[in-house]
């Protein structure tokens, strides 16, 4: 499957990722595509918009660094409020998770 | 958050391109890393990243307020459009200056005469009495503007009313407070001891009048000066305490009203207010406390809380038998005292004040501002024709960005914004013009000696005002074609573009109904400006029946002056023979109703025994009266001295002898006049015929006239007019009569005019009226013989490639210019038909303001349509003469 994120997940998984620790984008891209054994494609179109939409919200904040290589590149680290939103988003998640197989999979309930 | 963003949203957008711009490099490391040559490493990182100012712009558009951003951007590039296009530019924001500040200047005289609030406390509770209309007159004397009520009546309401938490009664008065010498009018108003209570005036300076200096028989009064008139006469020094004189009479100043407060009367500003109880001081007898029929007071209320002005009407209607009945007049016979008690009071909203103006010139200034929208309009329908061209030669321009994508919306918003643009200069600028005429207005109105103060200044309702027309105009000349050019087909609107065939016919036909609007719309107004110059014409020009150039008029002030009653005719005499020995000097006599002048007296009388069916008209003269006025005498002879001691005797008019007398030799007759009950009529014997004259007005058709011999009547008239007829210049004659007077009597007070300018004043609202829309219809015919003239161009310019051919074949160049002018004359004659049809239309609602002339006036409507025709001509002549000189060589040449 050619993974197109829902709606809305994307940032779920950048808060996720941030969670363990500071990293930029090109890293938060690469960590997402690797951890879903390359099924999530990240769009580098929606994900730096979707950056800045966390980091506007505060959820997020960002500092220039130092990269692997020796680049300069903008780190992103989660704030005390991205962690609690994280895990509400991710009990959200799961409730969702939940609700949807309990219709795709009523048998097995 | 998101303002601060809104306001480093260029640092943002900074950081983020140096954040993709270091995203590229890492994912070129990794690439070459992975082996891949540097060139191919750095494109795969480009595609893999995509559309970097894409991206840039998403993030952008979250920082800012995308709606305010697009506005600005739109606002920015319609700026720098009409920067390209100056005289464009130029054309438009002069155009809608003329029809917006036409238009503000004047909502701003209605905004000052309607609808601007008193600056007083809770304005929206104040009412004023006044009476239900009523057939037939009340017998008696009405003084000043606003003459409702008589004191004994006010006195009854006082009492009876329940209606109100305070009441008080004003009226209007003239006092004169030099002493002696030629006098100095200011503008007066009695008030009852709570009037500025009532109103809700708070002193400036001093106290103001209160119910304690208001008792009747006060002795030496005191009063109370307007902020404007303590500046204008005092130099703003204090006066608290300080004597003045009044109509010859010391008073004493008490106080000073604010500056925002003039009085409860729009248009006229009080000078000094004197409480009522001085009026039997100074305006001597007769008592208005003891007389029921003296009327020159209006009553003003300020309601009671929870209380209507519909329950207030009702209730004093209630009231009205009762407060009648007590007050019946014991003079009248039985056909007044019917019309008498039938007289009701009601109460109508004074929040605003009270004005004369606004009987006066209600339709005048609702003509005026259809003539101003109808001029705007016209503007409008202009620029919309200049934007349909312009719109028209950005075609392409169009086309390719809708080709690419921009949506129709974007475009229309981009267009209107233009419109926009042009719309708030063009209304600004008709601010500036606005304020400039308004001023101008104002003093059009008061020209000839009418007092008048208005404060047209802006408020929030004129800026409102100001605002919608802008947005209204806008809408008119910026959608329409916005929607027009965008409502193309990329694909034939570039190859119309592109060669030049006739362009698509529906675009023509708008533009040439816009300027079918025009020609119809200024012919209403070129029609309407000449009803309005020949009634001014027909009024300044009709026979008066008297000559009024070199005729002074100096109104006598003789209250101070003492002249005792009995040897007051050879006072007036011994005066008289004095002025008419000076040199220069052919003719004086004194009158009492001045002629034009507004003001007039009738009386009821009886011939042969019967009351006549109508009330003749009545004026009080000297032997040589007609002599000054130089109305001739048709039969029998003037007043003579020897007369003052005869047989009470009198002149009649022609009009006079043909309606009351009918047929046979009028002189010797006689007619008596009813006087009050139990007192004897005097009867008049007829010793001359005069030819007829205008009495009060230029409007009024010819009158019944009867002249009394000033001499026979004890002086009741203590405010006569001297008429001298003199071929001097002013100030010589004005001097002379000056001193001669102060010889004789130095407390006489004078205040000089002539009669030219009396009748000058008579007419403020005709000139008013002939200036205006003569000023409009001009600038109404100017825009739209542009209008022609800019479509006829168009159209010759589009046409040259069709014209080129048709001239290679052989066409001559008298069959082109035929061609063009007869599509013009289609224009202009479709134009000035449905015109002549909305002008009759039009002209009809202004009937009443017209003299002597129909509103359908053949001749009228004929020489609007003839000049609007030639001038239509001449527009249209230019384009034509181009396109008959088009060279087909070049022409087919082109492109």
């Amino acid at each position: 499957m050619q993974g197109e994120l829902l709606q809305g997940t994307l940032d779920l998984l950048i808060l996720k990722t941030l969670a363990l620790g500071p990293a930029h984008g090109h890293t938060i891209a690469h960590v997402i595509e690797h951890r879903s054994d390359a099924v999530l494609q990240v769009e580098h179109g929606s994900l730096y918009p979707a950056l800045h939409r966390l980091e506007d919200r505060g959820w997020i904040a960002s500092f220039w660094g130092t990269s692997e290589n020796n680049r300069r590149a903008r780190y992103y680290r989660l704030t005390p409020r991205g962690r609690q939103q994280l895990a509400d988003q991710t009990s959200r998640w799961d409730e969702i998770v939940r609700a949807i197989n309990r219709i795709l999979r009523p048998a097995e309930e | 958050m998101g303002w601060t963003r809104f306001f480093r949203r260029r640092y943002w957008d900074d950081e983020r391109a140096r954040e993709l711009d270091a995203y590229l490099q890492i994912e070129t490391d990794d690439n070459v890393a992975r082996g891949m040559p540097p060139a191919e490493a750095r494109a795969a990182a480009q595609r893999r990243l995509g559309n970097a100012t894409r991206v840039r712009e998403e993030i952008y558009e979250m920082n800012t307020l995308t709606w305010l951003e697009q506005r600005y951007h739109d606002l920015r590039y319609g700026a720098r459009v009409l920067a390209r296009n100056p005289t464009f530019a130029a054309v438009a924001i002069l155009t809608l200056a003329l029809g917006t500040g036409a238009n503000t200047a004047m909502f701003q005289v209605m905004n000052a005469v309607w609808l601007r609030p008193l600056p007083v406390e809770r304005p929206e509770q104040l009412v004023s009495v006044e009476l239900v209309p009523h057939k037939g007159g009340r017998s008696g004397s009405r003084t000043g503007r606003y003459s409702v009520l008589s004191v004994p009546e006010w006195e009854q309401i006082r009492t009876r009313q329940h209606v109100f938490s305070s009441a008080a009664v004003w009226g209007t008065a003239f006092f004169n407070i030099a002493r002696g010498g030629p006098m100095q009018l200011v503008e007066g108003i009695w008030a009852s001891g709570a009037f500025f209570d009532t109103v809700g005036v708070q002193a400036w300076r001093g106290r103001l009048l209160t119910p304690a200096d208001d008792r009747r028989g006060c002795g030496s009064p005191g009063v109370v000066l307007s902020y404007a008139f303590w500046q204008r006469q005092f130099g703003g020094e204090p006066v608290i305490g300080r004597p003045m004189s009044l109509d010859g009479h010391p008073v004493e100043i008490l106080g000073i009203t604010p500056p925002a407060f003039t009085g409860i009367e729009v248009g006229r500003s009080f000078d000094v207010a004197a409480p009522l109880c001085a009026v039997p001081l100074l305006e001597g007898p007769p008592d208005p406390y003891t007389t029921s029929t003296l009327w020159f007071l209006d009553a003003i209320g300020r309601l009671a809380p929870g209380m209507s002005v519909q329950q207030a009407s009702a209730r004093l209607g209630a009231l009205s038998p009762a407060i009648y009945h007590a007050t019946l007049p014991a003079t009248y016979d039985a056909e007044d005292r019917q019309g008498y008690l039938a007289l009701t009071l009601t109460a109508v909203p004074a929040g605003t004040g009270v004005s004369t103006l606004r009987d006066a010139y209600q339709t005048p200034v609702w003509i005026l501002l259809g003539i101003t929208g109808l001029v705007l309009l016209i503007a409008c329908a202009n620029l919309a024709n200049l934007m349909l061209a312009r719109a028209t030669t950005r075609v392409r321009e169009i086309s390719v960005r809708l080709a690419i994508g921009a949506s129709r919306r974007r475009i229309v918003e981009q267009l209107v914004a233009e419109s926009l643009l042009v719309a708030v200069l063009g209304t600004a600028a008709g601010l500036l013009v606005a304020r400039w005429s308004s001023a101008a207005l104002v003093a059009l109105i008061a020209r000839g000696g009418t007092a008048l103060s208005l404060d047209v200044a802006f408020d929030a309702r004129v800026f409102g005002f100001a605002i919608g027309i802008a947005v209204l105009a806008c809408l008119i000349f910026g959608l329409t074609p916005a929607l027009r050019a965008t409502a193309v087909d990329p694909g034939t609107a570039m190859k119309v573009g592109a060669r030049g065939t006739t362009e698509a016919a529906g675009r023509f036909t708008l533009r040439s109904s816009l300027v079918v609007v025009q020609v119809a719309l200024s012919l209403v107004l070129v029609v309407g400006a000449l009803l309005f110059a020949r009634t001014a014409r027909n009024l300044a020009t009709q026979p008066m029946g008297f000559q009024p150039r070199h005729v002074l008029v100096a109104a006598l002030d003789l209250t101070p002056a003492n002249v005792p009653a009995d040897p007051s005719a050879m006072f007036h005499e011994r005066l008289l023979s004095r002025i008419r020995a000076l040199p220069g000097v052919e003719a004086a006599a004194e009158v009492s109703v001045l002629p034009i002048d507004g003001s007039g007296w009738n009386d009821r009388v009886v011939v042969d025994g019967r009351e006549a069916q109508t009330l003749p008209m009545f004026n009080a003269i000297t032997p040589g009266y007609f002599d000054v006025m130089q109305t001739p005498i048709a039969i029998g002879r003037d007043f003579q001295r020897a007369d003052a001691i005869g047989p009470l005797a009198a002149i009649v008019n022609e009009t006079f002898a043909r309606r009351y007398l009918g047929s046979g030799d009028p002189l010797g007759r006689t007619f008596d006049v009813v006087t009050p009950v139990g007192t004897p009529r005097p009867r008049y014997t007829i010793v001359g015929v005069v030819k007829d004259s205008k009495y009060s007005s230029l409007r009024q058709p010819l009158l019944p006239i009867a002249y009394l011999d000033m001499d026979q009547r004890p002086a009741d008239d203590s405010s006569p007019h001297l008429m001298v007829r003199s071929g001097l210049a002013l100030p010589a004659i004005t001097g002379e009569i000056t001193r001669t007077m102060a010889k004789a009597n130095p407390e006489i007070s004078l205040r000089y005019r002539t009669m030219e300018s009396v009748i000058d004043a008579g007419l403020s609202r005709e000139r008013l009226m002939a200036i205006l829309s003569g000023v409009f219809g001009g600038l109404a015919a100017l825009i739209a013989m542009l209008g022609l003239y800019g479509v006829m161009s168009y159209a010759v310019a589009r046409r040259r490639v069709e014209i080129g051919i048709r001239m290679a074949l052989g066409a001559e160049a008298a069959s082109v210019l035929r061609m063009v002018l007869r599509q013009a004359g289609a224009l202009l004659a479709a134009g000035l038909l449905i015109g002549g049809v909305l002008a009759i239309a039009a002209a009809r609602t202004a009937a009443s303001l017209l003299y002597g002339i129909q509103p359908w006036d053949p001749l009228t409507l004929g020489a609007s349509m003839a000049g609007l025709a030639i001038v239509g001509a001449l527009a249209t002549w230019l384009p034509a003469r181009r396109a008959s000189h088009v060279d087909p060589t070049v022409a087919l040449r082109q492109d």
